[in-house]
């Protein structure tokens, strides 16, 4: 395809085939065995603490009341700020992926940290996931699948904290920038609370690990609400990160959100990402 | 895998199953909206399978606030039991390398529901056709063989366009290459026809020959064809605004403009 100015673009088609080839005839057991290479590698995989678990392994699933699951860096940064830093939070799993955008040679560190889950010490039925890892749009499924399989159905409260950009966010009003970053909700059927901000409006939709959540939850009845923040500013910062608050002080009773986190925290989590810019060196 | 939404699985038996093809433009995902939209149907299950990219949104055919706060998934089916009509809607795109699970997914469910006849709406790459098919209308058709047992009168009635099988290499006359069915931009179109054939479902495909773009057009021509044979509305081309364009459908171009900037 050339554009205007004459450079010639690849076309973009939103059909899955582009060529009506006949996949069953020209693939040999070569061709298999890679792609089932390729296939178990992508693998979702879950590594839990030890006595998580012997209890899985034993039938029992974690007895869970409340899920919070942050997505994004500013969401996950949140949670690290305002709840993890603030009372006794362990570490009792995480979730490694392997897709095309993880290194050719990571060190073990930086892929367990991407992907981890928090249990609180003296109230274990609250579950807490930092996802901040690219996870593949064919293992977002498998992900929620192996996740939920792992939790108690009964009774099961889910929050997704969900970072996104304000230039995927559709209006017919002109955004002016001042109003960013701003909260959006969308919620399961079963989910019988009031959420704290207005409801995604269409022709807005989400995608990624929240809407493979929404997805499953919708399907198998559990009530779950997504706050998606669409904020103007790339990289973490502190006023992003405040606009989740409200999603938490919902959930009072089982969590604490530390009212004013000091400086110190605070630093330590928004690394300064603006030294990137070299405009006005 | 098909999850009723409701506590009773619904019964599809002698129903007739509308459903598009992930397609050049989404003309037949575009067509399956309005059904949805104008008919009013309601949604009685959901397809849920790793094979198609998640994504979740609001209510898109919301006629007031009430209703608009609905979640809704990336494939759904949905009744019109007094048309005997159900329709899959698919919002997502097929991961690739899932697309003959995904085909295969839909041909069993089908199977196992008894619909009585599917049609697949869908499309294809119009800068790809052959001589033959550059002439006069743009829209194609194609039957399984146990369609056609069923339905051979009231095709031959409506005066449509079978699709061309076109040679494998054109310009060349050799006995050995048989011409060949060709869908290119289709997605799964192809592959859902022949497994039909061998798999000896009544099934059809309405295609069009579109270019990405704006496709509205081109969802209006296609759902107008269908009608035709289905009579899902009375003379809908007489009133060209029957069919319900959905609130989803809006801010095609993006979010409104700066008024600073005139």
């Amino acid at each position: 395809m050339a554009t205007f100015f004459g450079e010639v673009l690849s076309a973009y088609s939103r059909a899955v085939e582009e060529e009506d080839d006949d996949d069953d005839l020209d693939e040999n057991d070569e061709d298999e065995q890679i792609r089932r290479e390729l296939e178990e590698k992508r693998e979702v995989h879950l590594h839990w603490s030890p006595e998580v678990s012997e209890s899985l392994k034993s039938g029992n699933k974690l007895q869970c009341s409340d899920f919070i699951l942050a997505v994004g860096h500013n969401a996950a940064r949140f949670l690290s700020v305002y709840v993890l830093a603030s009372a006794n939070w362990r570490a009792v799993g995480h979730a490694s992926v392997w897709n095309e955008r993880s290194r050719a040679v990571t060190g073990q560190t930086s892929e367990e940290s991407a992907c981890v889950f928090y249990r609180h010490t003296d109230n274990p039925s609250v579950l807490i996931c930092q996802a901040t890892c690219y996870i593949a749009e064919d293992q977002l499924f498998q992900w929620t699948e192996k996740v939920f399989d792992c939790l108690q159905h009964r009774e099961l409260n889910v929050t997704v904290l969900s970072d996104s950009s304000m230039a995927d966010y559709k209006t017919a009003d002109y955004l002016c920038t001042s109003s960013a970053p701003f909260l959006r909700s969308l919620h399961t059927g079963t989910f019988s609370g009031q959420p704290v901000c207005q409801s995604l409006e269409q022709p807005n939709i989400i995608t990624g690990l929240s809407a493979a959540v929404l997805n499953h939850c919708q399907v198998h009845r559990i009530a779950t609400v997504v706050y998606q923040c669409y904020s103007d500013i790339i990289g973490p910062d502190s006023v992003t990160m405040e606009t989740y608050k409200p999603a938490l002080t919902k959930l009072g009773k089982s969590i604490q959100l530390a009212s004013s986190p000091s400086t110190d925290v605070l630093r330590k989590f928004v690394k300064t990402t603006d030294i990137q810019s070299n405009l006005y060196i | 895998m098909f999850i009723s939404s409701d506590n009773s699985p619904p019964c599809f038996k002698d129903f007739t199953l509308v459903m598009p093809a992930v397609a050049v433009g989404n003309v037949g995902q575009l067509a399956v909206d309005l059904i949805v939209s104008t008919l009013n149907m309601n949604r009685v299950g959901y397809i849920h399978t790793d094979c198609l990219i998640p994504m979740a949104g609001n209510n898109p055919y919301a006629t007031c606030k009430e209703d608009a706060e609905e979640l809704h998934t990336p494939a759904e089916v949905y009744t019109a039991p007094e048309l005997k009509l159900a329709v899959l809607q698919i919002r997502a795109p097929i991961i690739q390398t899932k697309s003959k699970k995904f085909r295969q997914l839909v041909v069993s469910w089908i199977k196992s529901s008894g619909f009585s006849r599917t049609v697949i709406l869908s499309s294809s790459h119009a800068y790809q056709r052959d001589d033959r098919q550059l002439e006069g209308t743009s829209l194609r058709y194609l039957v399984t063989p146990s369609l056609l047992k069923v339905s051979a009168d009231a095709l031959k009635e409506l005066g449509w366009k079978e699709m061309e099988l076109v040679s494998a290499f054109p310009g060349l006359t050799d006995a050995n290459t048989e011409p060949r069915l060709c869908i290119p931009g289709g997605g799964i179109t192809k592959g859902l026809y022949t497994d039909s054939c061998s798999e000896d479902l009544p099934l059809a495909v309405l295609l069009l020959f579109c270019s990405e773009g704006d496709n509205i057009p081109d969802a209006f021509t296609l759902v107008n064809h269908l009608n035709d044979w289905l009579h899902l509305l009375d003379n809908p081309s007489q009133e060209p605004n029957k069919w319900k364009i959905p609130t989803s459908w809006s801010l095609l171009f993006g979010s409104g403009i700066p008024p600073a900037l005139f």
